[in-house]
């Protein structure tokens, strides 16, 4: 489904992705995990195709396509959503307003007709019920006022609104209580299948108690500098990132 | 249009007019105007906004010898609601009996010159020409040297008025440039109500100049909602100036949409004369191509106790300018004022610009008063966050910019008045809001 291949990238000067390589399949969910600054957040940014990076090296495809050559909205079209570290309030916008347009755009791109006023309620009833969301939140101006734990469900509503292929969560779990963690995990649980794939970008191994995934990356320095199964992120957690950073670091010098 | 020109044609209007009772104002306003002139960008209220060059070209002054404009032009322009609104038809700056519908009974509509000299007579001695107390520029006294085919209109005491009242400033330019003069004299009484959407047409193919001035008054527990619509063609300039007198204390709110209009000048004066009054202000001008907008607006607090709430928001596209500029006054014997002021501005291209300056003026010492202005850009962030969602640049801006609109446009309470901003506003933008 989606194929790093020696991705650099980094903004204004500053070089930030050294190097990634990465592959994952349909079905399967990725954790990449690291310490701060390692660059996780820039990974998840430019998969999204925010214009603030630059690609400098490599490649990226998504499903069959080349997904640099992509703006934003099309690579939502083709199937890829980013669910925001912090989502942009944005007052004056009505949250159901922007997920209206947001979801015929993308249904416009994929061939499809518009849903009308009827089947668009249904289906927004349908995953609110999913996400536990609430009719007045959405009635409210995007994100505007928002608690933490607000913002990421909405997030996820969003993402349960547009169906994509490959779900990029970035930090979805900062800022959260472990109520919060619960609910937004199990909409995304609930979202998992077969076809879908999801990469979970977190700093800390306690969502993977409740999203598990399939593999886990280490990021550390703009590289993926290992990579294994979740036992990998609970010795992580135990161990804090230090001994990967002294593994690296001695690897480098030598 | 030469000095020479305007004095034959202030003549002309004096001889004409058989009512000798508005001679004298005429006569003041054409002296004031050759003692004043034309403002130059050295007066500092007209720094920003060069309008000599208007009056280099030719003009018509249509005065009371109109075209034939007839019902079949005004169905074209009418506005939604019409149908149930009072409508109130200038054409070429003067009234039009014929063309007009009055449906409420609280409202009594009747030529100034005749207001003069019957009843209201003390009310138009004690308001006509008012504003010039605050305009102190040749443009205003102009209206006044021109003053025919004025109208005064009275909200009857203690009556709500349930139809809306819609005025309609047409200028019928068809292939001369006219200059069009409108002037009224609002009374609201009372406890009266009243709900006013004042808007300007232009019809041809030549250019037209509008300076009109609209004088309200509005007595004791008087309520006033006031919305002025501009959309005229790029090749269309005006002046509008509405100016409010709140004698008693009373409610007033005013929205002001500039959407189009080669050069716009808009002139918003509220004086709180009585204690408690309370004034709303909003202003939103979304300007493209090369047009030129300034909102001059001056709240004048004479009494203690007075709330006045100002919020100005501008869109400014290619090479177009706007202009803000809030003056606050505070009197002496104003103590317990709060007034607040604010402009915000984004700019849409490279090109555009905006000059924007708040005016305090304050000279009591017990009073909560606050203004500011930003000027900024849209805002990249949330135009990445909507295109990720898979929205095309395109509408994302179309959104933000209808966002940033949104906290205006609520202030239109008249929900036809406010859907058809919405609707021209979805037309600029290229993208159905609604």
């Amino acid at each position: 489904m989606l194929t790093i291949q020696n991705l650099h990238a980094g903004i204004e000067e500053k070089q930030i992705l050294k190097g990634i390589n990465l592959e994952i399949k349909p079905g399967e969910v990725h954790a990449i995990m690291g310490p701060n600054g390692s660059g996780k957040s820039t990974l998840a940014s430019v998969l999204a195709g925010k214009s603030s990076y630059t690609v400098t090296e490599g490649t990226v495809e998504f499903l069959g396509k080349d997904l640099l050559e992509l703006s934003p909205e099309k690579r939502a079209g083709e199937g890829l959503f980013l669910g925001f570290q912090y989502p942009v309030e944005i007052p004056g916008l009505s949250t159901t307003n922007f997920i209206k347009t947001a979801v015929n755009e993308v249904r416009k791109y994929r061939g499809e007709s518009p849903l009308d006023a009827v089947s668009f309620l249904k289906l927004m009833k349908e995953k609110m019920a999913l996400m536990n969301i609430d009719q007045s939140l959405l009635s409210r101006p995007l994100n505007e006022g928002f608690s933490g734990g607000e913002k990421k469900r909405n997030e996820i509503f969003q993402m349960a609104m547009l169906q994509p292929k490959l779900a990029i969560l970035d930090e979805t779990d900062s800022g959260l209580d472990i109520d919060a963690i619960r609910v937004v995990a199990a909409g995304v649980n609930k979202l998992r299948n077969k076809d879908n794939s999801v990469l979970l970008v977190t700093h800390y191994q306690r969502l993977l108690d409740y999203i598990v995934p399939d593999f886990v990356h280490v990021l550390y320095n703009g590289r993926i500098v290992r990579s294994g199964t979740k036992e990998l992120a609970l010795e992580l957690e135990e161990r804090g990132y230090d001994f990967i950073k002294n593994e690296v670091n001695v690897g480098e010098e030598a | 249009m030469n000095t020479a020109y305007i004095k034959e044609h202030f003549e002309q209007v004096q001889q004409a007019d058989k009512n000798k009772e508005l001679d004298t104002v005429r006569q003041n306003g054409f002296n004031l105007f050759n003692q004043l002139g034309i403002p130059t960008s050295k007066n500092e209220e007209w720094k920003y906004t060069r309008i000599g060059g208007l009056f280099n070209k030719e003009y018509v002054f249509a005065g009371a010898t109109t075209t034939a404009f007839d019902t079949a032009k005004l169905d074209a322009i009418r506005l939604p609601g019409h149908e149930e609104a009072n409508e109130l038809v200038f054409v070429n700056g003067v009234f039009s009996f014929e063309l007009s519908v009055i449906r409420s009974s609280s409202l009594h509509v009747l030529p100034l010159e005749e207001a003069a000299r019957n009843e209201y007579a003390d009310i138009v001695a004690a308001n006509l020409g008012h504003s010039a107390k605050y305009l102190k520029d040749g443009i205003n006294a102009l209206n006044t040297a021109f003053l025919q085919g004025a109208i005064f209109i009275h909200v009857k005491r203690g009556m709500l008025t349930e139809h809306p009242v819609y005025i309609y400033h047409i200028s019928d330019a068809g292939t001369e440039n006219i200059l069009s003069q409108p002037r009224s004299l609002v009374h609201i009484a009372e406890s009266a109500q009243v709900q006013m959407v004042e808007s300007f047409f232009t019809m041809g193919i030549a250019e037209s100049f509008t300076n009109q001035v609209m004088e309200i008054v509005v007595e004791k527990d008087a309520l006033l909602e006031f919305y002025k619509i501009q959309n005229d063609a790029a090749t269309t300039s005006q002046v509008s100036t509405t100016h409010i007198r709140q004698t008693g204390k009373s409610y007033t709110h005013v929205v002001t949409i500039s959407l189009n209009g080669g050069i716009v000048r808009n002139n918003l004066n509220v004086v709180l004369e009585a204690a408690y009054s309370e004034a709303h202000l909003y202003g939103l001008y979304f300007q493209q191509g090369q047009t030129h907008i300034d909102n001059h607006t001056v709240v004048d607090n004479v009494k203690p106790n007075c709330l006045s709430n100002e919020l100005y928001k501008g869109i400014i596209d290619d090479k177009a300018t706007a202009v803000f500029n809030g003056k606050i006054f505070v009197q002496p014997q104003a103590q317990k004022t709060n007034a607040y002021q604010s402009n915000k501005n984004i700019l849409l291209s490279a090109d555009a610009s905006v000059n924007t300056k708040p005016q305090l003026e304050i000279f009591a010492d017990d009073v909560k008063c606050s203004h500011g202005c930003t000027i900024g850009r849209l805002n990249e962030e949330g135009l990445f966050y909507l295109q990720s969602r898979g929205i095309n640049e395109t509408i994302a801006r179309s959104l933000l910019v209808h966002a940033f609109a949104v906290d205006i446009l609520e202030h239109i309470k008249p929900i036809q008045i406010r859907e058809y901003v919405n609707r021209m506003i979805s037309e600029r933008l290229e993208f159905d809001i609604a």
